[in-house]
């Protein structure tokens, strides 16, 4: 099995007669993911890729028997399709726009959470289960199936721990990119449970970054897991009040510092990595 | 977004906030008009962003002419931690009686907004919640843009404010809710939010961050955003739409995703090399934007090597590689350079660089990082 994105995971892309809705429509629908149609507002009747495209989800829902959406369209509209996309009876929501205005974000995790759907992101890389299918920008090309989870703040920092590990013949049940937006969706804490609970994923890989205090609200949970986690923290060398790219990743009033991160996992027993080749070789040992 | 103290006090002045009369200056000269037409005692208060300027003698109060020019040439000729002073707030002294804390700030981990408030204002509220965290109530706000009535009732009853004094602490309160929301803000605070011994109030220190993600609808604090760039290569590289950061070591760092690039900061710190910038080439670059990202790194004076790591997703390395080749063509010498190539169309990227003998290829990021620090010494 995997997590969030199954074989039951019927996918509806918004934003998808925009230029990057419709290329990465393509590479997912390239590989084997079960794309039903699209959402563009006012772009009813036309067709993408083959796919049908209508003007809210409650309609493309209606009509496709979607259950899930990945979001492509730009950051001013994101807030709006959040929540067309919960209203419309979407489960699992997938934004990978980044540069979202925080205030927006805000009122949308909170419109999510009412409604009972999962969001993962916003600014992410999205969510790819190998062998059944992807939702975001993971490169194809990278992914392997096997028993590892990979959960992460970070997209290009992902893929080279991904192809580590398949190069090494290891693959992954499903690699899940969480964004490097402050105000997010899910959290590494609810991944870690979904990777706990799901019987096929035999050991996580976590990648956090400076800022915030995710990875330290994870860390506790951790130490109660039954499978291992290996983790790794980027930005160690960052100096603080300074953004490093990510609207997340800034160490702010002494906050969200490397060292806090660091100290939370090793005190909780989770191995922590240096370097994103020891994270290959300790998962490589555990196994 | 930083903003300087005088700005968010403008943005307060906006919402109807009482703050201290006074004006912004970058002349000494016009400090003493300033000073003279609002009258003795003034403050005279260097504009930087950066906290505790207090303890860095950058805040001075003047009770003449002759002490308030020495002082505003003192301030405007000092570097605080590092910022050069440009310019100094001249405004009216209060007469303190006490000083509150109030404050909203954006709570990633409740992913709401908060209001914060603390009858023991005028001290690093970080220092008052770890050391005093009963004194400060915070409250969230419930995913709303306003503040409901009965978390105002709270709020009152936990400062117990006199009667007399609540409905104008009360204006205060939802004026700093509406420049927050209006402005965009992640944090907005009034710290020392002082109550004057006339019984009046007075927001004496303000700061304000606003989101950057939202400034495409708050074409105001946007133009703000122009001018407080103090690096002259990071104004340069952002009006290009490159995400770069400039720091203080030697070694030129060009990556794509913010995660990789840190991640490669990192490797060359350990490989005992000092990053002189971060440069997040962004998803999907093509080989212009590589060849402006080249030319960002060469105006740095600093850089003495450059190690570019790209691991290509939606990016391809032969873009980024024809990008490199077309930049060297224009360059008679060049500082060493190592790069390493993974991810979508690497081989043909490879292939691309390979007839350059400038160019130092690395397999993997650790690889990299090790050979730009070795060809550099």
């Amino acid at each position: 099995m995997s997590i969030l994105l199954t074989e039951e995971t019927k996918i509806i892309v918004q934003g998808i007669t925009g230029r990057e809705g419709r290329y990465h429509t393509k590479a997912m629908l390239d590989y084997g993911t079960s794309v039903l149609g699209g959402v563009t507002p006012g772009k009813k009747g036309q067709n993408v890729e083959g796919l049908p495209v209508f003007d809210t989800c409650r309609e493309a829902v209606l009509e496709t028997g979607a259950n899930a959406s990945v979001i492509f369209v730009p950051a001013p509209f994101t807030k709006d399709a959040i929540i067309d996309a919960a209203d419309g009876g979407v489960r699992l929501i997938v934004c990978i726009t980044e540069g979202i205005p925080f205030q927006d974000m805000v009122e949308a995790v909170a419109h999510v959470k009412k409604k009972g759907a999962c969001l993962i992101g916003p600014n992410c890389a999205g969510i790819a289960s190998p062998g059944i299918g992807k939702m975001g920008i993971t490169p194809s090309a990278i992914l392997k199936k096997g028993s590892v989870g990979v959960v992460s703040r970070s997209g290009t920092l992902t893929y080279e721990v991904v192809e580590g590990l398949s190069n090494l013949g290891i693959g992954q049940t499903t690699c899940v990119g969480i964004g490097g937006d402050p105000i997010l969706g899910l959290t590494f804490r609810d991944l870690l449970e979904m990777f706990e609970n799901d019987e096929d994923t035999e050991a996580v890989v976590m990648i956090g970054e400076i800022g915030g205090s995710d990875e330290e609200n994870a860390a506790e949970y951790i130490s109660q897991m039954t499978k291992p986690v290996v983790s790794f923290i980027s930005g160690r060398t960052a100096p603080p009040d300074k953004q490093m790219g990510h609207a997340g990743a800034i160490i702010s009033g002494g906050k969200g510092t490397a060292d806090s991160k660091v100290k939370a996992l090793k005190d909780a027993g989770v191995p922590i990595m240096d370097t994103t080749g020891e994270v290959l070789q300790k998962i490589k040992s555990l196994l | 977004m930083k903003i300087h103290e005088y700005q968010a006090k403008n943005l307060f002045k906006k919402n109807g906030l009482p703050v201290p009369k006074g004006r912004v200056t970058s002349n000494s000269e016009e400090a003493i008009d300033i000073s003279k037409e609002i009258g003795f005692p003034s403050v005279v208060k260097a504009q930087v962003h950066v906290g505790g300027r207090g303890k860095a003698n950058a805040i001075e109060l003047v009770k003449d002419e002759e002490s308030c020019e020495k002082a505003s040439k003192r301030i405007l000729g000092m570097d605080v931690k590092g910022f050069p002073v440009h310019s100094v707030l001249i405004e009216e002294a209060a007469n303190i009686d006490k000083e509150y804390y109030l404050g909203l700030i954006l709570d990633r981990n409740l992913k709401d907004n908060i209001l914060m408030v603390s009858a023991m204002g005028g001290v690093d509220i970080e220092d008052v919640a770890e050391n005093h965290p009963e004194s400060i109530l915070k409250i969230p706000l419930n995913f709303s843009s306003s503040i409901e009535d009965k978390d105002i009732e709270k709020v009152l009853s936990f400062l117990k404010l006199k009667d007399s004094l609540k409905a104008g602490f009360v204006d205060v309160l939802k004026g700093l809710v509406d420049v927050y929301f209006q402005n965009d803000a992640q944090l907005a605070e009034i710290n020392p939010l002082v109550l004057t011994k006339e019984e009046n109030w007075l927001a004496c220190d303000g700061k304000v961050l606003i989101d950057d993600n939202a400034l495409f609808r708050q074409q105001e604090l946007k133009e703000l955003k122009e001018d407080l760039e103090s690096n002259e290569i990071e104004r340069e590289a952002h009006k290009k739409g490159i995400a770069y950061v400039k720091l203080d070591g030697d070694v030129g760092i060009i990556g794509n995703g913010a995660g990789l690039v840190m991640t490669t900061m990192d490797e060359v710190s350990r490989a005992g090399g000092k990053p002189a910038n971060f440069l997040d080439i962004g998803g999907g670059a093509k080989k212009e934007v590589m060849e402006q990202c080249l030319e960002v790194i060469y105006s740095d004076a600093q850089v003495k090597g450059l190690f570019i790591n790209i691991f290509g997703g939606i990016t391809r390395c032969d873009e980024v590689a024809r990008g490199l080749v077309e930049v060297l063509k224009t360059r008679e010498k060049s500082i060493p350079i190592v790069l390493r190539l993974a991810g979508t169309s690497s081989e043909e990227g490879r292939a691309i660089i390979e007839p350059l003998d400038s160019v130092i290829t690395a397999e993997t990021m650790s690889e990299g990082a090790k050979k730009i620090v070795a060809a550099m010494s």
